[in-house]
């Protein structure tokens, strides 16, 4: 399908190529043939594509029923602009912006991410983007690791599960090795045993979630800080609720060098885990380590502003085996999506969908906590999520939730054997006091059960 | 107002206090949280919808895509992006779906990413395919980091060296640098293909896997593929196939019986996923039985479903769960299980076509391309001249040599015409390399039009070569400085002080 030639065409163009047949051009040795019947579904009209498609998508249950589902993807409010937009074919149809000349749009709306991501996170600089927010930890990891040369990486445990174990299929490849971190009583980092390990001066980069997996705000200690400077170590913030960087002080306010994350929640699709758009910013002494596409600003022959891809010289297509990263593709299209984002809500926008996260969770966290046997387990203060212990299996309260419609939150025990009895739940600006009503009654339920023997 | 006008940062248009009404006004931060914790100044502009609209649309304007004209942008496959694709990928039930949800919430999505796995794996003859890596590049590290850990499980952690043709895409050697592998660099033969000898000679107990595209990326069919792949598995070495340029072979031949064990596609470009300016791309990675155990997690598992209706389509009888407990496998290569998104996209154009339509895809990606080549070889080198698949390369070597113009006036000369340039100046071993990748969506007059643009650019570069150093003159922008953009580094727009 989607091809226009006739039988005619194909004729005329084969004579003019001199070759006698479509098979004929594309011979191959014998040993080379197709050997079997190939198993795809025969081919389907239109109507039935979008019908069977349609039917599919009708059974996943999970896309509107009441939910509390946040641990790395987030529901917010995606204004409808945003799609009459990103959707256009200019857009949606364009490739990596090589010709600059007829590429000036798209490079100048990624000028405008970079400039964005710099601008919330504190940082000097930002790259046109990366795969997600679990590949930017890994990106952001080999730069420190190429800026100091050392072969370990300390990681906080209160960063995201999958980040980290991202981390880790990454450095397996590199040969790197990976420390991490305790977890203190309020649910940030052991800040104690972060100035232990920063004696040491084997780690190329130490690694702190805000807000982390458990939705508490963390960061350095300013001693944290001080002795990370002294051993030589790249301090790394993650953020993978970006809502946040509208309310919270930057990462750059406690001394990270390197800030990666995930901009989702800037009106991207939760769309079954992608896309999504991961970011890279780091201070202006890392800019030629930073892997990916980047955009400058410059002139043309007319002495005009012009936008190009620039510093080339760290890429795949011209280093080879000796480039930063290997990476290729970045996620210009998400990337676009977020920067319109942030253009229509603008600053008093995100000032306020950050503050409604903020008051939405604390209602949702009284409220729960108000059910008896559930308690917050830590007390460090949140973000948007917090970790609410149910002093039962978790999984099984949830499919208990789940058979009332609502969707609980995230277990820890897959993450965390010993947070097994804790749910890992979200609140956004679209969490409503009847959905908060809701999980109340229905927690109320499903926890006021006897204990068993 | 005029194209030719620049368009304004977006911080250089709104004005403090200009909200959308998108939300009820919050109380303040410091209510919730220590006013240590908060940030003193969030320095956004605040613009009106419409200033936002205006501002990406007339973006938009200076920006072309393939749905603006021929896009020949060689190994990137710029075929014609259909639409209900991106209707489907954005129905409610796919968009909105969590990737916490349960799975017994996410039978569609599931089932999805099952069928579309399933096809892979029958089309390039592959036991099975993870939709894990997001691109292909991303792909090609979970092979090669796939490569590691199996020689590592068996005990054969000195097989250290990756071969690597010249002509391979540069995200090859840069992939094996990442999983500490160290490269060998094969020459191509006089007729474009790896140099058979120099590779046997090159393989040896040190050998851990050897990477190729084929066709190769200049559109040459590596016609002695399974000399390779045999002497690579005789020095107990893994063969790894580029899928860059799947477009060529579907429904043809198969990577899987073609001898490789590992291989990636970039679906975005033979399935038809809209680039979007660079990405989100799609890149599953596919093995032979051996490897399946070290696929990157998540992979779908399939069951029966009890008591399903016999009359059902198969995938319809069955229950899918995603499977993360696989001991052997590399791990995740990303946040969530896969661009899901893209997933749908893919499976909305294999049921377009079916086995028979992906074939006739890739014959007529090849006649296309064939169709350019005889166009334009008396006036433009083709170094090889044969019958390539579903891109070639000419060289403006001799243009050069004469009269001064080069490969990239050539290309800059094509955007004047309203075309996008092909590749230029990959891959490195074809001298003023101009790499033509049409595509089987464009028709015939579409091409006889681009033919004769590209005979009188040549024309034209003989006559009067200035106008071709001065293109291009129709764009937004000039030719761009792109020394001054690397000595002085602008990378963000900064607030007034």
């Amino acid at each position: 399908m989607y091809t226009p030639h006739t039988e005619r065409d194909i004729a005329q163009m084969l004579e003019k190529i001199g070759v006698g047949s479509l098979d004929d051009l594309m011979a191959v040795p014998d040993a080379l043939k197709i050997r079997a019947e190939l198993d795809v579904v025969p081919a389907l009209p239109e109507y039935q594509i979008a019908r069977r498609l349609s039917r599919m998508a009708a059974k996943n249950a999970a896309a509107d029923a009441i939910s509390f589902l946040g641990a790395g993807a987030y529901r917010h409010y995606v204004p409808p602009a945003i799609a009459t937009l990103a959707m256009r074919g200019e857009f949606l149809t364009a490739y990596t912006p090589y010709q600059a000349e007829v590429s000036q749009g798209y490079l100048q709306a990624i000028y405008e991410w970079q400039t964005y991501i710099c601008l919330l996170t504190g940082m000097d600089i930002a790259n046109a983007s990366v795969y997600d927010g679990a590949t930017a930890l890994a990106e952001g990891a080999i730069m420190a690791i190429n800026a100091n040369g050392r072969k370990k990486i300390l990681v906080s445990r209160a960063v995201d599960p999958n980040y980290r174990a991202v981390l880790k299929t990454y450095c397996d490849g590199l040969d790197v090795a990976i420390d991490e971190l305790p977890v203190a009583a309020d649910g940030s980092t052991d800040q104690s045993s972060l100035a232990a390990a920063l004696e040491s001066k084997d780690y190329a980069a130490i690694a702190i979630q805000s807000p982390n997996f458990f939705g508490v705000v963390d960061a350095l200690s300013p001693a944290s800080a001080d002795a990370a400077r002294a051993s030589g170590t790249v301090p790394i913030a993650v953020v993978s609720e970006a809502i946040s960087l509208g309310a919270l002080a930057t990462p750059a306010s406690w001394g990270a060098q390197i800030v990666v994350g995930e901009a989702q929640s800037f009106g991207v699709a939760q769309a079954y885990g992608g896309p999504y758009v991961g970011f890279i910013a780091s201070t202006t002494e890392h800019m030629r380590r930073i892997p990916g596409r980047l955009v400058g600003r410059t002139v043309d022959n007319r002495d005009q502003t012009a936008y190009v891809l620039t510093l080339q010289a760290r890429e795949q297509h011209i280093r080879r085996e000796r480039a930063t990263s290997n990476i290729c593709t970045n996620q210009a299209h998400c990337a676009l999506i977020a920067t319109i984002y942030l253009a229509l809500v603008g600053k008093s926008g995100l000032r306020d969908i950050a503050g409604l996260n903020l008051e939405r969770s604390r209602e949702l966290a009284t409220a729960v906590s108000s059910v008896p046997g559930c308690d917050l387990r830590f007390d460090g203060p949140f973000f948007n999520e917090f970790v609410v212990d149910v002093h039962r299996p978790a999984e099984e309260v949830l499919v208990e939730l789940q058979e009332r419609g609502i969707l609980g939150g995230v277990a820890l025990g897959r993450f965390y054997p010993e947070y097994a009895d804790s749910i890992l739940m979200t609140a956004t600006e679209l969490t409503t006091t009847s959905e908060i009503a809701a999980l109340a009654s229905a927690l109320t339920e499903v926890t006021n059960v006897p204990a068993r023997v | 107002m005029s194209p030719h006008a620049s368009e304004p940062l977006i911080f250089d248009i709104g004005e403090e206090g200009r909200a959308n009404g998108y939300v009820e006004p919050s109380r303040p931060h410091v209510e919730f949280l220590p006013k240590a914790l908060l940030r003193d100044d969030l320095p956004l502009p605040d613009n009106t919808e419409l200033d936002v609209v205006r501002h990406f649309t007339r973006l938009s304007h200076r920006t072309f895509g393939i749905d603006l004209g021929f896009y020949p942008l060689g190994s990137c496959t710029m075929k014609y992006n259909p639409r209900v694709n991106d209707q489907m990928a954005n129905l409610p039930g796919f968009r909105d779906l969590h990737p916490y949800a349960p799975d017994g919430l996410s039978q569609g999505a599931l089932q999805v990413m099952y069928e579309l796995e399933r096809s892979l794996a029958s089309l390039f003859g592959m036991a099975a395919f993870s939709l894990n890596p997001s691109a292909g590049a991303h792909a090609e590290l979970a092979a090669l980091l796939i490569a590691k850990k199996y020689f590592r499980d068996n005990g054969r952690s000195q097989r250290d060296k990756v071969i690597v043709p010249d002509t391979a895409h540069g995200t090859n050697p840069a992939s094996a640098a990442m999983c500490g592998f160290k490269v060998v660099s094969i020459p191509s033969d006089a007729r474009g293909r790896v140099d058979v000898d120099a590779l046997k000679a090159a393989v040896g107990p040190d050998t851990a896997v050897c990477m190729m595209t084929n066709p190769n990326t200049l559109g040459l069919f590596e016609d002695r593929v399974h000399e390779i792949t045999a002497a690579v598995h005789a020095a107990g070495g893994l063969m790894y196939y580029d899928g860059a340029n799947g477009n060529a072979i579907m429904g043809n031949v198969r990577p899987g019986d073609m001898g490789f064990d590992l291989m990636h596609l970039n679906t975005h470009k033979t399935f038809t996923i809209p680039h979007g300016g660079g990405g989100a791309g799609h890149g599953p990675v596919g093995v032979a039985a051996h490897l399946v155990d070290y696929l990157p997690t998540p992979v779908v598992r399939a069951v029966p479903k009890q008591g399903a209706d016999p009359g059902l389509a198969p995938s319809d009888r069955l229950t899918f769960s995603l499977d993360f407990d696989r001991p052997k496998s590399i791990g995740p290569m990303r946040s969530f299980w896969s661009n899901f998104a893209h997933a749908v996209r893919a499976l909305a154009y294999i049921y377009a076509n079916g086995a028979e339509g992906l074939k006739r895809v890739s014959q007529l990606a090849v006649l296309n391309a064939n169709y350019i080549r005889v166009g334009i070889k008396d006036v433009l080198e083709t170094p090889y001249d044969e019958i390539c698949r579903h891109e070639f390369v000419a060289s403006a070597q001799e243009l050069k040599k004469a009269n001064g113009v080069r490969a990239l006036d050539i290309a800059k000369a094509l955007l004047d015409r309203g075309y996008m340039a092909p590749t230029i100046y990959f891959p490195l071993i074809v001298p003023e390399c101009l790499m033509i990748e049409p595509t089987e969506t464009e028709s015939k007059e579409t091409l006889d039009t681009f033919v004769a643009a590209l005979r009188d650019i040549v024309a034209t570069a003989k006559a009067d070569p200035q106008s071709l150093f001065d293109a291009p003159v129709n764009t937004v922008v000039g030719r761009v400085d792109e020394t001054r953009a690397a000595r002085q580094p602008d990378l963000r727009w900064r607030p007034p002080a």
